[in-house]
């Protein structure tokens, strides 16, 4: 295995990495180890840590409340990442190859801004203008219901245990499907319509073309978007922390929400930090896989 | 410019139904000129943009309840229109919280993040992606870290390092936080593109007598560009709407972010909703300015359309 260029070694581009992986020391790889230590102690945030071995994490092996909120964990995945990623690839495809070939490209810029749009609501403006349409009273959806004669169906939406996670999972797709779409539109620029054209000459309909020829190509960004969904997905915070801060009971709790509350709320600081510590190992191991899975499959593709 | 009408005009129709396979070919591959839509194309455009509608209908309804008055809002709900402009709602909260003093301030974190973050995301890529550093999976799995970890981890243990250090409480603690975390996605990202770079460009440009240095800005970069351009458009919106860092290490008012003191606002009681609606509107108003701005950069490419 050699560098790209030729003539120059792998080592000398050790350089280039040092001041990304001192930055990196600094402000993640110092706070993690503390993070990690702390986990062993008893710690309220004022007195000095006490040393307390393994009782915390004897704790969370017990504790519903953070197998709940893995069980949530979940649902945060369907929410933000199969459907976004399949939804989006599906969405892309269409503005790019259709709307945008046959009803012009501005059309499809613009309806993909539209798309985009909830991406770039900070999490905070997001929770009043969701509080104003699910509320119980004179909220939005519900007098719609009423409008149309369905006045019956009118909720509680996140206020009651039964709809509280569903509502959150279809906040969240509306949230997150612009992402997939702006990165599949611009990965698909670089297929070849002389290979579709190729393609379809063969008599291959729309979705083998768009599986076989796609897919295959703009598989890089699918694992990106994929792999960074997924760990979005799994740390979520701030729409909980706005919407329902993990409520009614605990039925929208999520990890990162449970371990903030017993951060700053409980005060808890050493049980916060098992918690976060958890999430994190599970984080990092579901991008490990994911990542040596991109490995693998780049290796093959450049000994075909 | 678009390139979807550069392209020579591939047929790409959606079939709808069996009837059009009979179609001849050529019937439908006018060059240059207007293509045949067919009533499948209009069904699919018609769902496409039915879709937009409902993810905008949220906006729609920030924008409408802005020029309320409190009086009206009671009166008729979130969903009729205005029956008269009123725009005290947006110079009350305009006034309140200094506006153009915390636009200052989310610009100035947001486009320091941003520019930074991709230069150190290049640096990495060029020796992950190019150079092959042996161990190269590690490292980036090491560098994901800042993106894995979830952020209330980081609180107690920076609160106490940028204290030490007499930047607590200064935008330029939340600028190299932000940095280390939005590269780690730009090193990610820009590794696995290039990792897939033209072999012969580097070539050339070695047999040209240039050093790593030089190839990376006059040939990496220049073909990049697309890519991270997209990634400056990332980082900045990503940056501008975080909310729990900035929130704890910009405590005093003047270093505030737009987002920050929207949320701080929210806990007034003094806040009608809709004054709220409008610092919703007023909050919002910057990123969208800035994506439409620079979509058409987004239409270029996201891995190097250049390269080709």
């Amino acid at each position: 295995m050699q560098s790209l260029i030729p003539g120059s070694s792998r080592n000398a581009f050790w350089l280039y990495l040092v001041p990304g992986l001192v930055l990196l020391t600094i402000i993640i790889l110092i706070p993690l180890v503390w993070n990690i230590y702390l986990t062993f102690t008893d710690y309220r945030g004022i007195k000095p840590p006490e040393w307390t071995g393994l009782d915390n994490w004897i704790k969370l092996a017990g504790d519903t409340t953070f197998w709940t909120s893995f069980g949530n964990s979940i649902a945060m995945i369907l929410a933000m990442v199969v459907v976004p990623t399949l939804l989006g690839l599906v969405l892309a495809a269409m503005l790019f190859d259709l709307i945008g070939k046959k009803f012009g490209a501005k059309l499809a810029s613009f309806l993909r801004a539209t798309y985009y749009l909830p991406q770039i609501l900070p999490a905070v403006i997001a929770a009043i203008v969701i509080g104003w349409i699910l509320r119980p009273q004179n909220g939005a959806l519900n007098q719609v219901l009423e409008g149309v004669g369905l006045g019956g169906l009118a909720h509680n939406w996140l206020g009651s245990p039964d709809t509280a996670l569903i509502s959150i999972m279809v906040i969240m797709i509306w949230v997150q499907l612009g992402y997939p779409i702006v990165i599949f539109m611009a990965a698909l620029q670089r297929v070849d319509p002389a290979l579709y054209e190729a393609a379809e000459l063969d008599g291959a309909n729309w979705f083998q073309r768009f599986r076989a020829i796609t897919v295959t190509i703009i598989r890089p960004e699918i694992f990106v978007v994929t792999l960074t969904c997924t760990i979005a997905a799994l740390k979520v915070f701030g729409p909980i922390y706005t919407l329902t801060g993990g409520g009614p009971g605990t039925s929208t709790i999520v990890p990162a929400y449970y371990a903030y509350s017993e951060f700053f709320q409980s005060q808890q600081v050493g049980y916060g930090a098992t918690i976060a510590t958890a999430l994190t190992v599970v984080i990092a191991i579901v991008s490990i896989v994911f990542i040596m899975a991109q490995t693998r499959l780049e290796r093959q593709d450049e000994e075909v | 410019m678009s390139q979807a009408t550069t392209h020579p005009a591939p047929d790409v129709t959606l079939r709808g139904g069996a009837s059009q396979k009979q179609r001849p070919l050529r019937a439908t591959r006018g060059r240059g000129g207007m293509k045949r839509k067919t009533a499948g194309d209009w069904g699919i455009l018609l769902v496409a943009v039915l879709i937009g509608l409902l993810i905008a209908v949220p906006f729609l309804m920030i924008l409408i309840n802005s020029f309320k008055s409190p009086a009206d809002y009671n009166a008729t709900g979130p969903l009729t229109l205005p029956s008269e402009l009123y725009f005290d709602g947006m110079t009350a909260f305009w006034e309140r919280v200094n506006f153009p003093e915390k636009l200052w301030n989310s610009f100035f974190i947001s486009s320091v993040v941003a520019i930074l973050a991709v230069v150190i995301s290049m640096l990495n890529a060029f020796a992950l992606g190019i150079g092959r550093v042996r161990g190269r999976t590690w490292i980036v799995v090491l560098i994901l870290l800042a993106n894995m970890l979830p952020q209330e981890v980081l609180l107690y243990p920076l609160y106490f390092m940028f204290k030490q250090v007499g930047l607590y409480d200064n935008q330029w603690a939340v600028i190299i936080i932000f940095v280390v975390i939005q590269s780690a996605f730009g090193t990610y990202l820009l590794a696995s593109v290039y990792g897939t770079f033209p072999k012969e460009i580097l070539e050339a440009a070695s047999i040209d007598g240039a050093n790593r240095w030089t190839i990376l800005w006059r040939v990496v970069f220049p073909i990049s560009r697309p890519t991270l351009s997209v990634l400056v458009i990332f980082f900045f919106i990503w940056t501008w709407n975080e909310f729990l860092i900035p929130l704890t290490f910009l405590v005093s008012n003047a270093t505030q972010t737009v987002p920050v003191s929207i949320a701080v606002l929210q806990g007034d009681r003094l806040m009608d909703v809709t004054t709220t609606s409008a610092s919703a509107l007023l909050g919002l108003l910057p990123t969208l300015i800035f994506f439409l701005i620079f979509q058409r950069t987004l239409t270029r490419g996201i891995t190097a359309g250049a390269v080709k």
